[in-house]
């Protein structure tokens, strides 16, 4: 059973990536995305993190995507691109390295990454959200504390950029 | 339960896809979605170790990068908008003004 939804999934995960890669239109990328980011959500519940499958639909799938979808519908950018690259033989070679690239990850997949999943009764609970809280303010408290500050520099740094120069003018 | 392998090859296969989307779009907004896609293939790698291991550390990481990530998102995506108020375009072959 759990196979047949990771197989669905996988496959979902997959289209949602390559239709976004060729989408001409930027929104419909945004929505493919979007596809994707949940069939992720899904894999990780399938992998025992019911937390980051809440954290994901959350901050992907509601934050980061209306994000994406206001500034391609503020910026009027969703028409398509030209056809014409600059360098005429970027996009062929792209290809080819990026075929390239899946092939070699495959290769190695196959060959060094037998592993039989952990069968301990343990694992049904290892990814508590209990436990991730408890080990975020424990352990990884200073990174915690670190990661609010990547925050809210973010957040001064988008007002800065933003900001209409009315010195200057 | 599903192997960890096949998670890690769903993960190197939406990494490959999103490292293309990189080299052959030039709309700025497809890169970062690009580099969005990236970013979670690395995460499911990382949620799959943490279950091989049956360890929550690897989650814990997860939740640190999904933050890196929004915050990253939100610098990109001001930028962009201050690119775009200049040169009316979000092409990245058209922003070449520092090319020697």
């Amino acid at each position: 059973m759990e196979f047949v939804i990771f197989f669905i999934t996988a496959a979902i995960a997959l289209i949602g990536a390559i239709a976004m890669l060729v989408s001409r239109n930027a929104v419909h990328s945004a929505l493919f995305l979007l596809l994707n980011f949940s069939a992720i959500a899904i894999l990780f519940l399938l992998l025992r993190a019911p937390f980051l499958f809440a954290v994901q639909l959350i901050v992907y799938a509601g934050a980061i995507m209306v994000l994406f979808l206001f500034v391609v519908m503020l910026l009027g950018a969703e028409r398509a691109e030209d056809e014409k690259d600059k360098v005429a033989w970027q996009r062929p070679l792209a290809i080819g390295l990026g075929a390239a690239l899946l092939v070699e990850a495959i290769f190695v997949g196959f060959n060094q990454l037998a592993m039989e999943p952990p069968t301990t009764p343990e694992v049904e609970s290892f990814g508590a959200p209990a436990r991730i809280g408890e080990s975020l303010f424990t352990t990884y408290l200073l990174p915690f504390q670190i990661t609010g500050i990547i925050l809210l520099v973010a957040i001064i740094g988008v007002v800065v950029l933003n900001q209409r120069n009315r010195a200057k003018a | 339960m599903v192997p960890t392998s096949y998670y890690v090859l769903l993960s190197a296969a939406l990494f490959t896809i999103g490292a293309m989307g990189m080299l052959v779009r030039r709309n700025a907004i497809v890169l970062f979605m690009s580099v969005e896609l990236m970013l979670n293939a690395a995460n499911l790698a990382l949620v799959a170790f943490a279950r091989q291991q049956v360890n929550p550390d690897g989650q814990v990481l997860v939740f640190f990068v999904i933050t890196v990530a929004a915050a990253e998102v939100a610098v990109g995506l001001a930028l962009l908008v201050a690119i775009f108020r200049s040169k009316r375009t979000t092409d990245v072959d058209e922003v070449s003004t520092l090319r020697g």
